[in-house]
């Protein structure tokens, strides 16, 4: 027989306080594994909801002048009359230390035309690419090829233009493949047509006026990324859009930080739960531990026998508490996201943290019962010796 | 040298107009190998007495010592060690550990002593063998006896062979016949050369013994020697003492 077989035979007969210890620190381990389970399973559908925002970096040449405001977002000084970047230069980008993380990069390349006497801003761009860059674009019509174009809903009522219609620019016969659904943003204005026709309508041959880029994903180090691609081009300007990577994190964050807090006071009114029990439980032991103490048992002895209890019962909801977190935000989940297909992931890292969260909770509430325990007078405790 | 030794020990509770001075000043010397009886009324200190004995209570003042070691100047590990290794411990009610069968609460000595399980469980069987209960090893106390609790609880304190053992009020939950038992058993173990002091209202078991310590106001006022020749109802009438070695 060790202290260990004392104290498993003690919890085994004191089914009911154990029981207590159990479910107090079940409630906060399931609880904080479960909210923090959630908040990484939402932080996930957040990115992928982002992601689907399209591109979250900009590179313009570097210049100055001009404000533009593109899709409601601030992009930035850029001019697109003056400088440009070099197109074959674009190729460095896939080269850098977080080539992987680029989704989709989309060249653009803008100028003004006239179409039927009136300016127009025509911008040239891989529609490949803005498939991912901008997927909330509708096209009414077929994607344009060469001498095809796109037409923004506003810039085809302005022109009288529908699908199927000719025009010319610069004396290059164009033809409308399809038009863009309204979007509210200041795509409904411009004139589509791949890139090299753009170019070449523009004469800007081998040259682009900004290229927009996706690298929104979970991990994606977008500080760093701007940082690599400005340093494969040097005569850029590459900045993240801010709105968007900081609104995002500030909801994040706001989230995260609610629910540490949530998970904080029920971490604590867990443990306030143990040592209240613990303490009730060495009370009610007291005759038991001076018996122990007369039998030799020292102080030391005393106090393991009481954090082995408290261990054995911690360790047991470490495990329970992860399992129960683990289905409930299962549960929970699609209240919060909808059935997105966001699933919850095993973290093993959740996993032994939730275990060490529920032992060191425990046994860090039961070290004061133990001490209470220890200090006994055994005179006292066999009041009949 | 006495085995046990002490000198004018004094243990009181409380201070001033509440205090309570449960020994007032007692000095005596027992030798390896005695068989004492203390007597007193309810209240009279024996019983802290027998806790002070146990390294259990420390005294106001005085001096108590046994085999040469001043108990009372060793820290709290040392003064636990001094008990697992000294003495073993016969307590009224028995005070088995309900959750532990009776074979583990004879183990409960040996469980911070560092020899293996198998040892300890040898001894331990041994000790319950000792008091003829080797069949009941795997009952918990509450599917025994009142008398086999008893002797449950004197297999526990001397599982360890201690040299002393203190038994307090060991008949107090017993039939006639059941004390016997024990009282056998207890004036066994002493012509083994355990030390034995024992608390005891009954001058029944106090007849099993060789001296009588007794105790009123928390002053020793008689130490004698008896015949031990216990058991011998006849030697009482009404509970008074007509032995002449007793009056």
């Amino acid at each position: 027989m060790t202290l260990k077989d004392i104290a498993l035979r003690n919890i085994r007969r004191r089914k009911a306080k154990a029981g207590f210890v159990l479910a107090g620190l079940l409630i906060a381990v399931s609880t904080a594994v479960a909210l923090l389970g959630l908040i990484e399973a939402m932080n996930r559908d957040i990115q992928q909801k982002l992601e689907e925002y399209g591109a979250n970096i900009l590179i313009l040449p570097r210049t100055e002048n001009l404000s533009l405001t593109y899709g409601g977002l601030s992009l930035g000084p850029v001019s697109f009359e003056m400088q440009e970047i070099r197109q074959a230069d674009l190729v460095r980008v896939k080269a850098i230390k977080n080539a992987a993380n680029v989704a989709a990069m989309g060249p653009t390349v803008l100028g003004a035309v006239e179409i039927k006497k009136r300016k127009v801003l025509l911008a040239g761009v891989d529609f490949q690419a803005t498939k991912i860059l901008k997927p909330w674009w509708k096209i009414g019509g077929t994607v344009p090829n060469a001498f095809d174009v796109l037409l923004g809903s506003e810039a085809a009522r302005i022109l009288s233009l529908k699908t199927g219609d000719h025009f010319k620019v610069n004396s290059s016969e164009l033809h409308v493949s399809s038009i863009l659904a309204p979007t509210g943003s200041q795509d409904d204005h411009l004139v589509f047509a791949r890139l090299d026709t753009a170019q070449s309508l523009l004469r800007k041959e081998g040259r682009v006026s900004m290229v927009e880029v996706a690298a929104l994903c979970n991990a994606c180090p977008i500080e760093a990324m701007v940082s690599q691609i400005s340093n494969a081009l040097p005569d850029t300007k590459v900045m993240a859009i801010q709105q968007v990577v900081q609104s995002r994190m500030e909801t994040l964050d706001h989230f995260r930080k609610f629910s540490y807090g949530v998970a904080l006071v029920l971490i604590l009114v867990g443990s306030l739960v143990v040592l209240v029990t613990m303490m009730g439980s060495v009370r009610e032991r007291t005759a038991e531990i001076g018996i122990f103490r007369a039998m030799g048992f020292r102080r030391s002895h005393v106090i393991r026998i009481v954090l082995l209890e408290a261990g054995i019962i911690s360790a047991l909801a470490g495990v329970l508490g992860y399992l129960i977190g683990f289905g409930s935000t299962k549960v929970a989940l699609p209240f919060f996201t909808g059935s997105n297909g966001i699933g919850v992931i095993f973290d093993p890292l959740l996993a032994a943290a939730a275990f060490a969260a529920a032992v060191v909770m425990g046994l860090a509430s039961s070290v004061y019962p133990a001490l209470l325990a220890a200090r006994i007078d055994p005179s006292d405790a066999l009041r009949t010796l | 040298m006495s085995y046990i030794q002490a000198e004018n020990l004094i243990k009181q509770y409380g201070n001033g107009d509440a205090a309570v001075m449960a020994v007032g000043g007692m000095s005596f010397r027992i030798q390896m190998g005695e068989f004492v009886a203390v007597m007193g009324e309810s209240g009279s200190g024996k019983s802290t007495l027998l806790s002070v004995m146990g390294g259990l209570n420390t005294p106001t003042s005085g001096q108590y010592l046994v085999d040469g070691l001043e108990v009372y100047q060793l820290g709290q590990d040392q003064r636990a060690d001094f008990r697992r290794e000294f003495l073993g411990f016969v307590f009224q009610s028995f005070h088995l550990v309900p959750y532990l069968t009776t074979l583990e609460n004879v183990m409960l000595p040996l469980v911070t002593v560092k020899t293996n399980g198998r040892t300890k469980r040898s001894m331990a069987e041994d000790a319950l063998s000792r008091v003829g209960l080797d069949r009941k090893a795997h009952r918990l106390p509450s599917q025994v006896s009142g008398g086999e609790q008893e002797r449950v609880a004197i297999a526990r304190a001397i599982v360890n062979e201690p040299p002393i053992l203190l038994a307090d009020e060991p008949s107090g939950n017993l039939d006639s016949k059941t004390t016997r038992d024990v009282m056998d058993l207890l004036r066994s173990l002493n012509q083994e050369g355990m030390t034995i002091i024992m608390v005891t209202h009954s001058p029944e078991c106090a007849g099993y013994a060789r001296r009588l310590l007794r105790i009123s106001d928390g002053l020793l006022v008689e130490d004698v020697p008896i015949n031990g020749s216990g058991g011998n109802l006849e030697c009482w009438s009404n509970g008074v003492m007509e032995n002449s070695e007793w009056a």
